[in-house]
C-alpha cells in the first residue's frame, strides 16, 4: 500500500512549518505545505490527503488568544471540510500552537461550530512564563491508535499557553473513560512530576489528548525537534544514536494513516 | 474615592478570567507592585479590554465578544454600549486602566480587526484597540499608585494611564494639520547661531559645520532647501548611518608612550578594521561590509551571513518596545543582505545597571535595571520566539554606569544559496515597498540615537519610540523568500533607521530614483510628507522589481496577505527625486547625499588609568578564603546562571539546535558556544559566541579588545568550531566620542582588533558603533565603559564532533591547555575584594592562534569528552562549572602550573593560579586512552607543555584544588556551587 500524503498548513505567524515538513517526509509521508487562503479557495484539496498536521508558531501572534483567530477562520470557512476529514479516516495532528488551534476549533471534544459547549481549553503557564525545556512524555492507553501505551519518550517543549483544563470534574473523568487522554508528562521512571519537569501546571499532566475516535490528537510538545542523533540535550553524554524519538512518532503516525483513510478513489 | 465616569464612544468589552479559574496575569502584576512596595493591593485581577466601533449593533458586539475575544470555558465578559461606562470600583478597590496612545502599534487590534472583517463582523470601517484592566483590592493613596503603575504597568510614553476613570481614548490620533507637499526651509540668510537654532528646532542634530555645509550647497544651486531635503540629509548623514567618527580624521596623543607622540589616524575604520579582512584576504568571504551584513562560505552552494545591531537608546525610553524591534530590525537586515537570506539564529547581549541597585540610589528619569532587564528580555523572547528564529547565544553584564543608558545588542544569522549573495539595479526596476502602513512612529531614530540622553529623554522622545508588531515581519519573510526563490526582484534592503529616506536613498546611490510619496500606505492621515519620508514604521523592506515580474510578485504579496506597493522607478539620473501632492518636494543629486558630509577632524588622547596595580593579595586579606571567593565568584551577577532567561527564549525552534546554551547533566550549566545544523544534508554546523568585558575596557582598552576577541574565539573553539574558517563581528559602544578621552580609548580597540585579527588569521565581515552613550543628570554625566561586543561564528565540520564543557565520567583526566601568568586586572577575583587595577590579560599573539588550532584539531580528532573556556573567574570558575554541569566531582592540583613570567612580589601563588583570566585557555577532559594522542596534537605543532594533565574527574561529588604539598585551597560539594550559580535575581 502506497504512503498516503500529508498536508501541514500554515498561515501568518506559525513557524514550525519547515521542520514538520520534514519530519512527515521522513516518515515517508509525501507532504505539501499550503498556507490556509490557498485551502479556503480551493477546499476539494483536502482529499488529496490522509493527514493533515497543523504545526506550531504563533499564528497571528497569539493575539486576543493562542490559536483563537486560526481557529475562527478555520471553523467559520472549512468545517465541514474538516469533520468530513476525520470522519473519512483521515489523521489530524496539532503540535504546540497546532493544538491550541484544535482545542479551539472543538474538533477535540465534539464541539465544532458550538463554542459554548466547549469542555477543555489551554492557558498561561503556572510559572507565567514562556518554557523552552525538555520534558518526558509517557503515551497513555488512549483510543489513539499511533501511540505506543507505555512508551516513555524525551521531547522538547517550548510554550507559555499550554495549561490544559477542563470545564469540570466530570468532563475530565469521561476524557479518561473515553480513552482521550493520550500523553502525560511524567519523570524518566514513568512516576508524577512537579514543575518544571509537568512544565505548565496541566491537569493531571496532561501532554496531549485526542478525540473520542483517536484520529485526532493535540499535543504541546515538539516531536519535530527530535529527529536528528544529536537534538536531544545530553547527547553528548550518550551512546552514538541514528535518529531521536521523534523520528518514530511520526513514522507511525504514516503507518496507521495507510490502513486508517479511507480511499478518495472507492 | 473620585470616580470619573466619562465612558469612550465605543462598545467597550472587558474579558476576565472566571473566579475559580487562576489569574497568573494578576500574580505577575501583584508581584510587581509589591516588589516596588506598594503593600496595601492585596489581590489583582487583570481584564483584557477591547473598544469596538460605535456603528456596531448590540448582537454584532455581542457575536464578536463571545466568538472572538473570549474563552467560554476560562472566561467571562462583559459589554457595556458607547457612552456607558463600568460601575465605578467598589470601596476599598481600585480600577486602573493601561492603553496603548493613538497611533502606538497595537497588533491584537490589528489581528482582530483582520479577523472580524474576513468574517464578516464588522464592516471596513470597522475599528478596534485594546486596553488592559487592573481590578486591584486594597486601599492606596492614588498618589503612590499611580507612581508605582508608571513604573511597572504603564510605560507613559506609549500609553495612556487611567487611575479610576474610564474616559480612553478612541480613534486614529489627531494630526497637528500638516500639510503635504513642497515647504522650503529659508537657511541662505541664517548666521552660525541660526543655523544652529534650525539644527535644533527641526530635531536634525546636524552640527555647525554640516549646517554650513548644506547652506553652502544650496547658495550655489542658488534655492533655499525644502524640509524634505533638509530631513533627508540629516537622516544620511546621521553618526547612526554614516559613521563620521569612524570615518574622519583623528589626531590621536598617546601619553603611556614616550614623548606623548601624535598621530594622524585618516579613517580609523579603514585603517584597522576593514584594513585586517582586505589583508588577510580570505577565499571564504563572499561579502563583507558593503551590504546589511556580512557574508561568507558555509558549504557547498550555500552561504551564512552574520549582523550584530545595537538598540541602545530606543531601549532606554522603552525597553520592551525598543529591544523587540531591535531584533527586529537586525532580523530585516539579514532578510536585506544580498537578495536575502533565511533567519537561522538570533543573538542578544544586555549591558544593565546592577540588578540589586537601591530605589533612593536610581538617577532621576531612570527605569530600575531590573525593569529595563526584564523589558529588554521580554521584547527580545516575543520577537524573536513570534518570528520563529532561536535565540542560541547571548551575553547579559551588570554595571551601575548602564543605568541610565542601558546597551542592547541584537544579532542575526542567516543562510542563503550563494546565488543570492549580490544584488544589482537597473535603470526602469520599479521601487516596491513591502509590509505595513506608515504612521508616526519612530520619527527621527537615526538621528535620535546619535544624541545624549537626558533625564528628560521619556518625555522628550516619545515619538522615537517603535513598537514592533512580529507577525507582519513574519508575513513579509514569508513572501519575500518565496519571491526571491521565483526569481521575482533583483535588489533588496530593509527599512531601517531613516525609514524611506535611508532605504530608497541608499538604493539609488549609484543610479537614481524617482518615487511619490503619494502612494505609500498609510495607518492614518495627518502626516506630513517628510514624516512619510522619514518614519521608522517597522517591519518595511524595499526592492527593485523588474517591471516584467511585477503582477507575479503583488498576487504573491496578496496570497500571503502582505501589502506591496509600487512606489516609484529606478533611473540613470544620479539624483534623489521625491513627489508628493503633485509636487516634487525633494531633488538632489546623489552625490552631495551620500559624499557631501564635511570630514571631520577629532582630537583623540589616552592617558592610562592611574590606579595602582593592587597585586593578587590572599583571600584571608579581606576575611575570605578561597572557597567563599570562588563561591562569591560563581554567583556574581556577570557570571551566575542565565538560565531564567535562556528558557524563555525559544532556542529550540527549526529543530537544528544541536548545542544549545545550557548543556550538562540537568541542562543548568552554561555552554561555551551554541551550534545549530542548518542543512538537512549536511553535518557542517555554524557556531555561535560572543565576548565583552566593560571593566577591562577601563582599565585598557587595548588588552580589553584583544581579550574579548580571544574569549569570542575559545566560546567557539571549544565546541568544535575551526578557528581558521572563524569570522568576527565588531560592535563598539562608547561614550561621546567629540570627547578626546572616550576617542582615545576607541582608538587604542580599534588598532588591537587589528593587530589580533591579523595574528588569529581572521577577518571582521560586520561592524556597527554607537558612539554617544552617556546619560545627563542635572550636571553630572554619566558615561558607560569603553564596551565592545565581538560575536564570533565558525564553521563546524561535523556536528557530530561537536563536544560539550560538563564533566563526563570518573577517571578520566583533566588538562589545563594554556599559559597562565598574573592577568589579574578587572578580573573577578579582586572584584570580588573589591580591589581594582592591574595588568588587563592580552592574548599571546605568537602562541594564541598555534593554541587555538591545536585545541579543533583535537576535538575535530574525537579526542576530547569535555571542553571548557577559562574565562570570567579563571580556572577555579571553570572547574567548578564543569564538575557541577557534569554532576560530577575533581580532584585538581596546581602545583604542575608553571609561572612563566613569575608572580608579583607579595602576590598570593594560589590566587594567581586558581582566579587569573590569562587569555587562550581551556579545561580539557580525557580519557586516558586518548591522553597520549591528545598531548601530541600539541607537541606536534610545537607547544610542548602547553596541555597540563592537572588532575581528574572522581565519582564523588567535591570539587578539590590542592595547592604546594597537596594542601586543599578549594574543597566545596557540586551542589554548593550549583546553587550559588542559579542563584539571584531571576527576573
Amino acid at each position: 500500500m502506497t504512503n498516503p500524503k500529508a498536508l501541514v498548513l500554515r498561515t501568518a505567524g506559525i513557524n514550525c512549518d519547515a521542520e514538520t515538513v520534514r519530519a512527515l517526509d521522513g516518515a515517508g509521508a509525501p507532504t505539501d505545505l499550503f498556507h490556509l487562503s490557498k485551502m479556503i479557495a480551493e477546499p476539494g484539496r483536502f482529499d488529496d490527503y490522509g493527514i493533515l498536521v497543523i504545526p506550531g508558531g504563533f499564528s497571528y501572534g497569539d493575539d486576543v488568544a493562542a490559536g483563537r483567530i486560526f481557529s475562527a477562520e478555520l471553523v467559520h470557512n472549512l468545517s465541514n471540510e474538516l469533520v468530513n476529514f476525520v470522519d473519512r479516516g483521515g489523521l489530524v495532528l496539532g503540535i504546540c500552537n497546532g493544538f491550541q488551534v484544535l482545542v479551539e476549533t472543538g474538533l477535540l471534544d465534539s464541539s465544532v461550530g458550538k463554542r459554548t459547549d466547549r469542555k477543555i481549553a489551554l492557558y498561561d503557564n503556572a510559572s507565567m512564563k514562556f518554557e523552552a525545556r525538555w520534558v518526558n512524555l509517557r503515551s497513555e492507553e488512549s483510543a489513539c491508535p499511533w501511540l505506543e501505551s507505555g512508551e516513555i519518550w524525551p521531547v522538547p517543549v517550548a510554550h507559555a499557553e499550554g495549561r490544559f483544563v477542563c470545564r469540570d470534574d466530570e468532563t475530565l473523568t469521561a476524557l479518561k473513560a473515553n480513552g482521550q487522554v493520550a500523553l502525560r508528562y511524567v519523570n524518566p521512571d514513568g512516576s508524577t512530576p512537579g514543575y518544571p519537569d509537568c512544565p505548565n501546571g496541566a491537569v493531571e499532566e496532561i501532554a496531549g489528548i485526542c478525540d473520542p475516535t483517536g484520529r485526532v490528537l493535540g499535543l504541546m510538545p515538539h516531536p519535530e525537534r527530535n529527529l536528528l542523533p544529536w537534538n536531544h540535550p545530553q547527547w553528548t553524554r550518550m551512546q552514538a544514536r541514528s535518529e531521536g524519538e521523534g523520528a518514530g512518532f511520526f513514522r507511525r503516525l504514516v503507518d496507521v494513516a495507510k490502513s486508517s483513510i479511507a480511499s478518495p478513489s472507492i | 474615592m473620585s470616580s470619573s465616569t466619562t465612558a469612550s464612544d465605543a462598545w467597550r468589552v472587558e474579558v476576565f478570567k472566571r473566579t475559580t479559574i487562576h489569574d497568573p496575569e494578576g500574580d505577575k502584576a501583584l508581584h510587581e507592585v509589591h516588589e516596588l512596595g506598594l503593600e496595601a493591593i492585596t489581590s489583582i485581577r487583570v481584564g483584557h479590554g477591547y473598544l469596538l466601533s460605535p456603528e456596531l449593533d448590540q448582537s454584532e458586539a455581542s457575536l464578536i465578544a463571545s466568538e472572538l475575544l473570549t474563552d467560554p470555558v476560562l472566561e467571562e465578559v462583559k459589554i457595556f454600549p458607547p457612552g456607558i461606562a463600568p460601575s465605578p470600583a467598589p470601596a476599598g478597590s481600585r480600577r486602573v486602566l493601561v492603553a496603548p496612545k493613538p497611533g502606538v502599534m497595537d497588533p491584537i487590534a490589528d489581528s482582530v480587526t483582520r479577523i472580524a472583517r474576513r468574517t464578516g463582523n464588522g464592516g471596513s470601517s470597522f475599528e478596534v484597540q485594546t486596553f488592559r484592566v487592573f481590578e486591584m483590592h486594597g486601599d492606596a493613596p492614588t498618589d503612590e499608585l499611580e507612581k508605582i503603575c508608571r513604573r511597572t504597568l504603564a510605560n507613559v510614553t506609549i500609553d495612556t494611564l487611567r487611575i479610576d476613570r474610564e474616559d480612553l481614548p478612541f480613534g486614529a490620533p489627531k494630526g497637528h494639520g500638516e500639510t503635504r507637499g513642497h515647504v522650503e526651509v529659508s537657511m541662505s540668510a541664517l548666521d552660525d547661531a541660526g543655523l544652529e537654532k534650525l539644527s535644533v528646532q527641526g530635531e536634525l542634530s546636524l552640527t555647525l559645520m554640516e549646517m554650513q555645509e548644506i547652506q553652502k550647497f544650496y547658495k550655489d544651486l542658488g534655492r533655499e532647501p525644502s524640509a524634505c531635503e533638509l530631513e533627508t540629509l540629516a537622516q544620511t548623514w546621521s553618526e547612526h548611518c554614516k559613521h563620521k567618527t569612524f570615518a574622519g580624521l583623528i589626531d590621536f596623543v598617546d601619553h603611556s608612550k614616550e614623548g606623548s607622540p601624535t598621530e594622524r589616524i585618516d579613517n580609523l575604520l579603514k585603517s584597522t578594521i576593514k584594513r585586517a579582512t582586505e589583508e588577510l584576504d580570505v577565499p571564504w568571504c563572499v561579502s563583507v561590509f558593503h551590504d546589511n551584513a556580512g557574508i561568507i562560505e558555509f558549504d557547498a552552494g550555500y552561504d551564512i551571513s552574520f549582523k550584530v545591531e545595537t538598540h541602545n537608546h530606543p531601549s532606554a525610553i522603552d525597553p520592551y518596545g525598543g529591544a523587540g524591534t531591535g531584533i527586529g530590525g537586525v532580523i530585516r537586515d539579514i532578510l536585506g543582505v544580498g537578495l536575502g537570506a533565511r533567519p537561522i539564529a538570533n543573538t542578544d547581549a544586555f549591558f544593565v545597571g546592577m540588578p540589586d541597585m537601591p530605589m533612593k540610589d536610581l538617577p532621576k528619569g531612570c527605569m530600575h535595571p531590573r525593569r529595563i532587564l526584564r523589558g529588554v528580555v521580554g521584547g527580545v523572547r516575543d520577537y524573536g520566539n513570534r518570528m520563529g528564529i532561536p535565540t542560541i547565544s547571548g551575553g547579559l553584564w551588570f554595571d551601575n554606569r548602564y543605568v541610565g543608558n542601558p546597551l542592547v545588542y541584537a544579532g542575526t544569522v542567516g543562510l542563503a544559496k550563494r546565488e543570492f549573495a549580490h544584488k544589482t539595479i537597473e535603470p526602469g526596476d520599479l521601487v516596491v515597498t513591502l509590509g505595513g502602513a506608515v504612521g508616526r512612529d519612530g520619527i527621527h531614530g537615526a538621528t535620535f540615537s546619535s544624541i545624549e540622553l537626558t533625564e528628560d529623554s521619556e518625555e522628550d522622545s516619545a515619538s522615537s519610540v517603535q513598537i514592533g508588531n512580529p507577525i507582519q515581519e513574519k508575513r513579509v519573510l514569508d513572501a519575500m523568500l518565496q519571491a526571491r526563490d521565483r526569481g521575482l526582484f533583483r535588489a533588496v534592503t530593509d527599512c531601517g533607521a531613516g525609514g524611506l529616506s535611508s532605504a530608497v536613498g541608499e538604493m539609488g546611490e549609484e543610479g537614481g530614483v524617482d518615487v511619490d510619496l503619494a502612494k505609500v500606505p498609510l495607518k492614518y492621515p495627518g502626516l506630513a510628507s517628510h514624516e512619510i519620508w522619514i518614519s521608522e514604521a517597522q517591519e518595511r523592506m524595499v526592492l527593485a522589481v523588474q517591471p516584467e515580474n511585477i503582477d507575479e510578485l503583488l498576487a504573491l504579496c496578496a496570497s500571503e496577505d502582505v501589502a506591496a506597493t509600487v512606489i516609484g522607478t529606478f533611473n540613470d539620473t544620479k539624483r534623489l527625486v521625491v513627489r508628493d501632492a503633485g509636487e516634487v518636494i525633494c531633488d538632489i543629486e546623489m552625490a552631495f547625499l551620500h559624499d557631501g558630509t564635511p570630514r571631520y577632524l577629532r582630537h583623540a588622547v589616552w592617558t592610562p588609568p592611574t590606579v595602582k596595580d593592587p597585586g593578587c593579595p590572599a583571600p584571608s586579606s579581606k576575611g575570605e578564603t578561597y572557597n567563599s571567593a570562588l563561591l562569591g565568584i560563581v554567583g556574581a551577577p556577570d557570571v551566575r546562571s542565565k538560565e531564567w532567561i535562556i528558557r524563555q527564549y525559544d532556542h529550540e525552534v527549526q529543530g537544528n539546535t544541536v548545542i544549545k546554551p545550557l548543556v550538562g547533566a540537568k541542562s543548568d550549566a552554561p555552554g561555551n558556544g551554541s551550534v545549530i545544523k542548518p542543512l538537512a544534508e549536511s553535518k557542517k554546523g555554524v557556531a555561535i559566541g560572543c565576548g565583552a568585558n566593560p571593566r577591562m575596557g577601563l582599565l585598557d582598552p587595548y588588552a580589553m579588545a584583544g581579550s574579548v576577541i580571544d574569549e569570542a574565539m575559545r566560546n567557539v573553539v571549544a565546541v568544535g568550531g575551526d578557528p581558521t574558517h572563524t569570522a568576527i563581528l565588531d560592535n563598539f559602544s562608547w561614550g561621546n566620542c567629540a570627547k578626546p578621552e572616550n576617542l582615545g580609548s576607541l582608538v587604542l580597540a580599534s588598532k588591537a582588533c587589528y593587530d589580533v585579527a591579523m595574528a588569529f588569521g581572521t577577518p571582521f565581515i560586520s561592524g556597527k558603533d554607537s558612539l554617544n552613550n552617556e546619560f545627563r543628570v542635572g550636571d553630572e554625566t554619566i558615561i558607560i565603559p569603553p564596551t565592545l561586543l565581538l560575536s564570533a561564528m565558525s564553521v563546524v565540520q561535523d556536528v557530530s564532533t561537536c563536544v560539550t564543557m560538563d564533566a563526563k565520567e570518573p577517571g578520566n583526566l583533566i588538562y589545563l591547555v594554556g599559559e597562565t601568568k598574573q592577568d589579574m586586572g578587572a578580573s573577578h577575583y579582586l572584584h570580588h575584594l573589591g580591589l581594582d587595577g592591574g595588568r588587563v590579560p592580552q592574548p599571546d599573539l605568537q602562541r594564541a592562534p598555534t593554541i587555538l588550532k591545536a585545541m579543533h584539531s583535537a576535538i575535530h580528532n574525537g579526542l576530547v569528552a569535555s571542553c571548557h573556556d577559562l574565562s570570567e573567574g579563571g580556572l577555579a570558575v571553570a572547574a567548578a562549572e564543569m564538575a557541577f554541569g557534569g554532576g560530577l566531582g575533581m580532584d585538581l592540583h596546581l602545583s604542575p602550573m608553571a609561572d612563566p613570567e613569575g608572580f608579583m612580589q607579595g602576590s598570593d601563588r594560589d590566587a594567581v593560579l586558581l582566579f587569573s583570566e590569562s587569555c587562550t585557555r581551556f579545561l580539557v577532559e580525557v580519557t586516558p586512552g586518548h591522553a597520549k594522542a591528545f598531548e601530541r596534537e600539541f607537541n606536534a605543532a610545537g607547544l610542548e607543555g602547553i596541555a597540563l594533565p592537572i588532575g581528574e574527574v572522581t565519582a564523588g561529588s567535591r570539587l578539590y584544588m590542592r595547592g604546594k604539598d597537596s594542601a586543599d585551597l578549594i574543597e566545596i560539594d557540586i551542589e554548593d556551587l550549583r546553587a550559588a550559580h542559579t542563584g539571584g535575581f531571576k527576573g
